[in-house]
């Protein structure tokens, strides 16, 4: 893993008329390369890591980082024509996020309403052993306002572990602890997902289909996930270990702690992300620093940069290929893994190392695409599939999260489009899914109900 | 019941806006924000609606059934006066857009139009507003049962999925209105928009007399689909060439 990260150095920011056709900027890859330039286009990007010796403005250095955001524009002399461009790309890239993070709840949501396990009641996570069974209001609201303080406390406190692990460059550990945490997600989870898909259709399959079926998989998953894959297969292993995940969350977190659990994980994220002493942002500073990648946790990437022909040997060019891919994500188990900071972390993949260039002509278009961390998506997920599970079987309720989510999702790409700094991406949207989510069922859903007994039309 | 009634309340529902939906708003990422930025906005008009209903009915006699009749009425209207209000907050909104979006263009001109952002606006709230209510009866439909079984219409479904699917087109063309209307300063385009909706929504109250319901509305959405054709362009010529495959502009050629 660490002899990927740093072959990334061989990165060489190709330069050609092209690139610079399509757009001001030719972003080299910021902690790859030294001493690359530049120069931007209005590029909805998200660097987080620091170019060296670039005049970049300090809010993309700083803020590399923010939980499922996209990214901000860099600033450069064609303000103008940038920021038109800005906003074309970033209409694009707000789609590239809004497709993956849409399958991801329908994933969800599907499960919810087809496969019984997941909204039966068979226990507690160990983060949340206060109870709900209780008689009194008053002490359920105590017992889950308890969980939530356990579930935060650990959560910061495996965050500060990974930021301390980070500092003293253990990266052998953090590597096997998510190699370790990916193979539990890819491989005993989804063993136990299709068991129950299949009790739920009432369909036989026998133990060495099961067997044949799961390595594959599995292998192919850590292979994708940690190694080289094709991007959309790792896109598409990306949204299924967050969807189990996900849930996993839903399964096992009590109600009412689910709920307060995601109101205080984003104020922890807000606070995490924007505030100096937070550990997300002084895990990203310590990255630059280090001019480095922020070690690549669960991130979803969108997409990579490829460039036109230019005069760079085919190995450079596969090695940086591989470390596209490579960095993109790291399996990661959420309720062990501290990481879950970083999943929340967003970047754009910012002049990643393009593709095998076999021919000068060979004209591919320039894309850069925008990161996402798993986190978000997980807690989006589990917004929108507790809505779908216990929302007295009504889907509007689930519709109305939907929309809610993808519409703070999109005011967080603008913010970060007009402040230009890195900006956490769950707060927007859960507050505003939970808003909605309360409102809908409580108030919307009586006046549908009422309308559509008497089959009325607004 | 099952399958397919499933299939087919969600297609006549929702077919024609799913197509729409596919050949006009899917291909640019900019049309589908302010399609979902629109669904927002029904949405929170239906939130806020749904508030003084509730507070309404909360405050009030739960067996008075003539009284909550007359407060469901109550919240119908004011619904719709608040979606028409949403629906111009969203005007207002999209136009500080465009402004943007001109100001930082190269060429001084947006890459879409107010009216291509109307018609999109209009599909949003279309799509939340058929979505809200008909997606409760598919989930029902897939399951198990018999429809008007205590004496009701059977023909439940089947009305509402084209009652919902002539709101779609509905809310479509008076979006196309409306920002017209705003735009040139034409109050009473506005106020029609307005009074159509208020009619379609009255006229629901005739149901199960679905003559009553459904035929004003089908009738008031060619009438609204007619008007926003002219005022988008369009014209009788226009369709003609259109039905001929002629070209514009030239004699008329056989094929295109």
């Amino acid at each position: 893993m660490i002899t990927f990260m740093n072959n990334s150095d061989s990165e060489e920011e190709p330069c050609n008329e092209r690139t610079s056709l399509m757009s001001a900027e030719s972003p080299p890859v910021p902690s790859y390369q030294d001493g690359l330039q530049a120069s931007e286009a209005g590029e909805v990007q998200a660097h987080r890591k620091r170019r060296a010796g670039s005049s970049r403005s300090p809010n993309n250095i700083a803020g590399g980082e923010m939980p499922g955001s996209g990214v901000p524009v860099r600033e450069s002399a064609p303000e103008n024509e940038e920021e038109e461009l800005t906003l074309k790309y970033g209409a694009k890239h707000v789609i590239m996020l809004f497709v993956p993070v849409t399958l991801c709840m329908i994933v969800v949501v599907a499960t919810i309403k087809s496969v019984r396990f997941y909204t039966e009641k068979n226990g507690q996570l160990i983060y949340t052993p206060f109870s709900e069974d209780t008689p009194s209001v008053g002490q359920r609201l105590l017992n889950s306002v308890l969980n939530t303080i356990i579930m935060i406390s650990v959560i910061i406190v495996m965050t500060v572990f990974l930021v301390l692990l980070y500092k003293y460059r253990c990266y052998k550990f953090i590597h096997g602890w998510l190699i370790l945490s990916s193979l539990m997600l890819l491989f005993l989870f989804t063993y136990i997902y299709l068991g129950e898909v299949l009790k739920t259709y009432n369909v036989a399959m026998d133990y060495p289909t099961l067997f044949l079926v799961i390595w594959n998989f599995g292998a192919v998953g850590m292979i994708c996930i940690h190694w080289k894959g094709p991007l959309q297969l790792q896109q598409a292993y990306l949204i299924m270990i967050s969807a189990l995940m996900a849930l996993v969350f839903i399964k096992y977190l009590p109600e009412w702690s689910a709920w307060v659990i995601l109101g205080a994980i984003s104020i922890y994220d807000l606070m995490a992300v924007l505030c100096p002493k937070g550990p997300l942002r002084m895990l990203v500073e310590t990255a630059q620093e280090r001019n480095e990648p922020i070690f690549p946790a669960l991130i979803y990437s969108s997409a990579m940069m490829w460039t036109v022909g230019m005069a760079k040997p085919d190995t450079a060019a596969r090695g940086s290929s591989q470390q596209t891919w490579d960095t993109a994500e790291d399996g990661r188990e959420r309720h062990r893994s501290p990481s879950h900071a970083d999943s929340q972390m967003s970047e754009t993949r910012s002049p990643v190392p393009t593709r095998p260039i076999t021919s000068l002509e060979e004209l591919e278009e320039e894309e850069r695409g925008v990161k996402l961390g798993l986190g978000d998506f997980i807690f989006y997920s589990v917004l929108v599939g507790k809505a779908a599970a216990t929302a007295s079987g009504d889907w509007n309720t689930t519709l109305a999260c939907f929309v809610a989510i993808l519409i703070g999702l999109c005011l967080t790409l603008l913010l970060l489009a007009v402040f230009k700094k890195a900006l956490p991406a769950l707060p927007i949207s859960i507050t505003f899914g939970l808003i909605f989510y309360f409102s809908t069922d409580n108030l919307v859903r009586p006046f549908m109900d009422t309308l559509a007994s008497h089959q009325l039309y607004i | 019941m099952t399958l397919a009634v499933f299939f087919g309340c969600t297609f006549i529902a929702f077919g024609p806006a799913f197509g729409l939906f596919l050949f006009t708003i899917a291909r640019d990422p900019l049309r589908i924000i302010i399609l979902i930025a629109g669904a927002f906005f029904w949405l929170v008009s239906l939130l806020l609606s749904s508030l003084i209903w509730f507070i309404a009915v909360k405050a009030s006699d739960p067996r008075d059934e003539r009284l909550q009749k007359g407060l469901l009425i109550f919240g119908v209207m004011f619904s719709v006066l608040l979606q028409e209000a949403f629906r111009f907050l969203y005007y207002k909104l999209l136009r500080k857009a465009i402004e943007g979006l001109v100001a930082l263009s190269e060429d001084g001109c947006s890459p879409i139009s107010i009216q291509q952002m109307a018609y999109v606006a209009g599909v949003g709230f279309g799509l939340m507003s058929g979505a809200f209510s008909m997606i409760n009866l598919l989930a029902d439909a897939l399951g198990p049962g018999t429809v008007g079984i205590h004496g009701d219409s059977q023909l439940y479904f089947l009305t509402s999925a084209f009652m919902t699917m002539v709101l779609i087109f509905l809310h479509t063309f008076w979006g196309i209105l409306f920002f017209h209307g705003c735009e040139h300063r034409r109050w009473w385009e506005i106020a029609a928009v307005v009074v159509m909706h208020l009619t379609v929504s009255g006229s629901s109250f005739c149901n199960p007399l679905y003559v009553g319901s459904l035929v004003p509305s089908y009738m008031l959405m060619a009438a609204a689909a007619a008007w926003a054709y002219l005022l988008s362009g369009g014209s009788a010529q226009n369709l003609r060439r259109f039905l001929l495959c002629l070209r514009s502009g030239a004699s008329p050629q056989p094929g295109s």
